[in-house]
């Protein structure tokens, strides 16, 4: 096979993986600390279990965050050596401060965070559980500054086809950081906000209903209520933004092939690229010049305008991009039904039902096939470029024989199904293990008033 | 820009903090891959107090790594490509020994009763794993990625005396985290790895120079041989004092429990020096100097103030962290 095709493939895999992880870290570390500042204020016992158990949770996605993240620092260097080549001098400072700022802080703070508690007075506790929440946030902020130029480079000059910096500022706050940044991080909530609501539903199906369980459910069909809105109006606003800087992108989003007027915004369909048509198109009149334009008969660019007159392709594969644009989008407007329909339930009656429950298990993951789409939207829209307009993937792809990076990948793959079968059912375990040891016949499972339903044995150890 | 920060001393410089870096990770990784690889000879409850040993520390410890690794990416990128890319398998391995370490450590207390027996094993399989496979590149590095079955003989040598080394790490690490029994193990354990680690350094010492006209010119050359004495003499000084000194541990007075792995620290520098001193100034032995590696001025600047103000802070947590869990090693525990 093909040893770029296989580099991508393996990467796409590394990264992927990768990302499940600080995507729940990231927005799980915040909602930690809003759990311990409760109990700060309130004294309530539940806030303090709510935290105990949720720390179990962000103490597995973190080391499984960490973990793949070392993989991925070292794939710039065994897949993409011309990527440092061409681009290092503005990937390298950003890398370095990523670790610099970031990695170290919560790397530290997370010792004293997990296992502090009775070894530092309370107020360095918090601030540890706070400091690991900025670490995580600040990786982000640094890598989604170098994702961010890759799609819209800007504040760099080219010569002799290597890229020098000449202005930081438009470098880190170049046009498309604002957004994704915002999207991404909203992400993040949203898949921490549903794995939240979802688990807690779970124990809550188990008869396992005390306060920190209620507490804990509340907070994660409350964020999923509150933010999703939010991201699918910036998730509009992202794209707008690209239609200006990578046109081919969004028509490859709406499948459209020509330029035109009255483009329908397509529902559903097979996009062909062979024939450059679309099978079995269910659309909505005018629809994509609305979103897009904000004019029924706006122009919009078409996939055909990026075909060069000898035949070669300038844009991306059409096929991949419009699904997975669908399935985030989706996934969007499910969780908006959902939390929603939950948050309803909750605020008028205080407590769910057991269909909205079984739901809310259902879509404990959903957050992570949403960014995953996401990504795929973003990344397999940017090809054929590795950085837009700068450098192309295979101009930067490694020498290395396909055996070898075949071997790897499956080495790899093997691996991570493994993993990701682990932690899910983990998860689950320590979902179900909340309940035994609580007093009482295991049915009625309600907590008395207050008192910690984590029994001694499921904390000694680090369990 | 300042003369000081000229094409000519950035490259030095970027490879001094690289060194530091790698150092670092040698040291501080190598005490709890080491104990991780230790773990194999202790039963369930020891190993508990073991893993409550590193536990607060594995990550940043880790995170060394990366920062060796960034600064190679960073500051010398021609290299880096040509590193890893010779040493693409044993990098793949070698990741696949910290993944599986790494998670072990959670797994380990939080799956289903019947499989912690398994993530055990993948924590002591991790950790050997991955002291192997990098004693496995240290090797190749050192033989400048020459083909044949010598290098990887050689290599293969490397492999065995640094997973050595790590477990003496590891050990006397233990002999100052710990007490009673345990204790007296690792008292244990720390003489056979002392041993071990130094079969492996004059093995490396005497190889090095043998296959490299080189570096046997830049040792044995005339006025530098007596300025250079005093590396060789000081370690082997430092392994004799160490053995006297572990036959009377453990001690009922706990003061001096952490004279040991002050003493395998010491060692490290050493051996890090000499093989620095051996390499200097090639990046990639015999085909890349620093300087010919080197990426531009300006960007190194950017990174270089960047270090410089972080990082005393990160020096800071890190000692406040080593700080709060000062002493015996206790149970981990969230609350
Ligand atoms: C710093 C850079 C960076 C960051 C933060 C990301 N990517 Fe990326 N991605 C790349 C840099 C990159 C790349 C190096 O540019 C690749 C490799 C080959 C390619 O085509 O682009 C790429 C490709 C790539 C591909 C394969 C696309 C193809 O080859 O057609 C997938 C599926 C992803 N990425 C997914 C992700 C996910 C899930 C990310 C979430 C974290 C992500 N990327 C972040
Ligand atoms: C190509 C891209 C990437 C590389 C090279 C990379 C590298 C790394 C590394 C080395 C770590 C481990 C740090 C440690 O030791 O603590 C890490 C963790 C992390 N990464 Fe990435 N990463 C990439 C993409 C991303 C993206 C896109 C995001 C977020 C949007 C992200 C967010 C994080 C966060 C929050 C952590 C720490 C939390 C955790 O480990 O769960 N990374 N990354
Ligand atoms: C429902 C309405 C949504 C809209 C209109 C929307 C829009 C978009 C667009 C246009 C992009 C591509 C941007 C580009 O590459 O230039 C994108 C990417 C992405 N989306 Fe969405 N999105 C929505 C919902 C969601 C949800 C619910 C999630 C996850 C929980 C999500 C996660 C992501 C991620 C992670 C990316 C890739 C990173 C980025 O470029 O920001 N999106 N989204």
């Amino acid at each position: 096979m093909d040893p770029i095709l296989l580099a991508r493939i393996q990467f796409g895999a590394n990264i992927s993986f990768h990302i499940l992880f600080p995507t729940i870290t990231i927005a799980l570390g915040w909602v930690l600390l809003l759990f311990k500042v409760m109990f700060n204020r309130t004294g309530e016992d539940k806030w303090m279990n709510a935290y105990r158990f949720w720390v179990k949770v962000f103490a597995l996605s973190f080391a499984l965050g960490v973990v793949s993240g070392i993989t991925m620092s070292f794939q710039f260097g065994t897949n993409w050596p011309g990527f440092m080549e061409r681009v290092g001098n503005i990937a390298g400072p950003l890398l370095a401060y990523e670790v610099l700022t970031a990695f170290f802080l919560e790397a530290t703070f997370l010792g004293i965070m997990l296992f502090g508690f009775r070894k530092v007075p309370n107020w360095v506790h918090t601030l540890a559980t706070f400091l690991v929440a900025f670490g995580t946030t600040m990786s982000a902020f640094w890598i989604l500054v170098l994702n961010s130029w890759m799609h819209t480079p800007a504040g760099h000059e080219m010569r002799d086809g290597v890229a020098f910096a000449i202005d930081w500022v438009a470098i880190i706050f170049n046009p498309s950081l604002p957004y994704r940044l915002a999207h991404m991080l909203l992400a993040s909530g949203l898949t921490c906000g549903f794995l939240i609501a979802g688990l807690s539903a779970w124990r809550w199906l188990k008869h396992d209903r005390g306060p920190d369980v209620m507490i804990a459910l509340r907070t994660g069909i409350t964020i999923g209520a509150l933010l999703i809105p939010v991201q699918i109006i910036v998730g509009d606003m992202h794209g707008l933004n690209t239609l200006k800087h990578q046109p081919a992108k969004v028509a490859a989003m709406e499948a459209n092939w020509e330029t035109r007027g009255n483009v329908p915004l397509v529902l559903f369909a097979i996009p062909n690229e062979r024939e450059r048509r679309n099978a079995l198109e269910i659309a909505i009149p005018n629809g994509a010049s609305l979103i897009l334009k904000h004019d029924p008969a706006g122009i919009v660019p078409g996939l055909n305008e990026f075909v060069r007159a000898d035949g070669t392709r300038l844009h991306p594969p059409v096929a991949p991009v419009f699904y997975a644009f669908r399935i985030m989008v989706g996934i969007g407007m499910l969780m908006l039904l959902l939390s929603w329909a939950s948050g309803w339930r909750l605020w008028r009656r205080g407590d769910i039902t057991a269909p909205l429950a079984w739901l809310l298990v259902g879509m404990t993951f959903s957050g992570w096939v949403a960014t995953l789409a996401g990504w795929y939207v973003t990344e397999i829209g940017r090809q054929p470029w590795l950085v837009t307009g700068v450098l192309t993937t295979a101009e930067a792809a490694s020498k290395v024989p396909a055996g070898m990076i075949a071997s790897t990948l499956a080495m790899y793959l093997a691996i991570y199904v493994a993993l990701i079968a682990a932690y899910i059912s983990v998860l689950f375990h320590l979902a179900g293990k909340g309940l035994k040891g609580v007093a009482g016949p295991a049915g009625l499972g309600v907590s008395k008033g207050g008192a910690p339903v984590h029994p001694r044995g499921a904390t000694a150890r680090n369990g | 820009m300042p003369a000081l920060l000229d094409g000519q001393t950035l490259p030095l410089i970027f490879a001094a903090l690289m060194g530091i870096a790698i150092l670092a990770y040698v040291i501080l990784d190598g005490y709890d891959l080491g104990v991780g690889m230790l773990m194999a000879l202790a039963d369930r409850q020891e190993r508990d107090r073991m893993v409550a040993t590193i536990g607060p520390f594995w990550d940043a410890n880790e995170t060394w790594l990366v920062l060796g690794i960034g600064l190679l990416l960073v500051a010398f990128p021609t290299a880096h490509g040509m590193v890893l890319q010779a040493l693409y398998l044993p990098v793949a391995l070698m990741l696949l020994g910290l993944t599986l370490r790494g998670v072990a450590f959670e797994f380990r207390v939080k799956a289903q009763e019947q499989y912690q027996r398994w993530w055990d094993w993948a924590f002591v399989g991790g950790s050997a794993l991955s002291a192997l496979t990098q004693g496995y590149m240290l090797g190749l590095y050192i033989m400048g990625f020459q083909e044949g079955w010598l290098t990887h003989a050689f290599a293969i040598g490397a492999a065995a005396g640094l997973a050595a080394a790590y477990g003496f790490m590891g050990a006397t690490w233990l002999v100052g985290k710990t007490d009673g029994d345990l204790q007296a193990r690792a008292v244990r354990w720390t003489r056979l790895t002392l041993v071990a680690t130094a079969i492996g350094m004059v093995a490396v010492s005497l190889a090095t120079p043998l296959v490299s006209p080189r570096i046997f010119e830049r040792w044995f050359s005339f006025p530098n041989m007596i300025g250079l004495m005093p590396i060789p003499l000081m370690t082997a000084a430092l392994f004799v004092a160490l053995w006297v000194f572990l036959r009377r541990m453990p001690r009922l007075d706990h003061s001096l429990d952490f004279v040991p792995f002050m003493g395998a620290m010491s060692l490290f520098v050493l051996g890090f020096l000499g093989l620095a001193y051996s390499f200097y100034p090639y990046i990639v032995p015999e085909k890349l100097t620093i300087w010919q590696a080197a990426s531009s001025p300006e960007s190194l600047v950017i990174i270089l103030m960047g270090a410089l103000v972080v990082l005393p802070f990160i020096a800071c947590y890190t000692a406040f962290s080593y700080y709060v869990f000062r002493g015996k090693a206790t149970e981990l525990r969230y609350d």
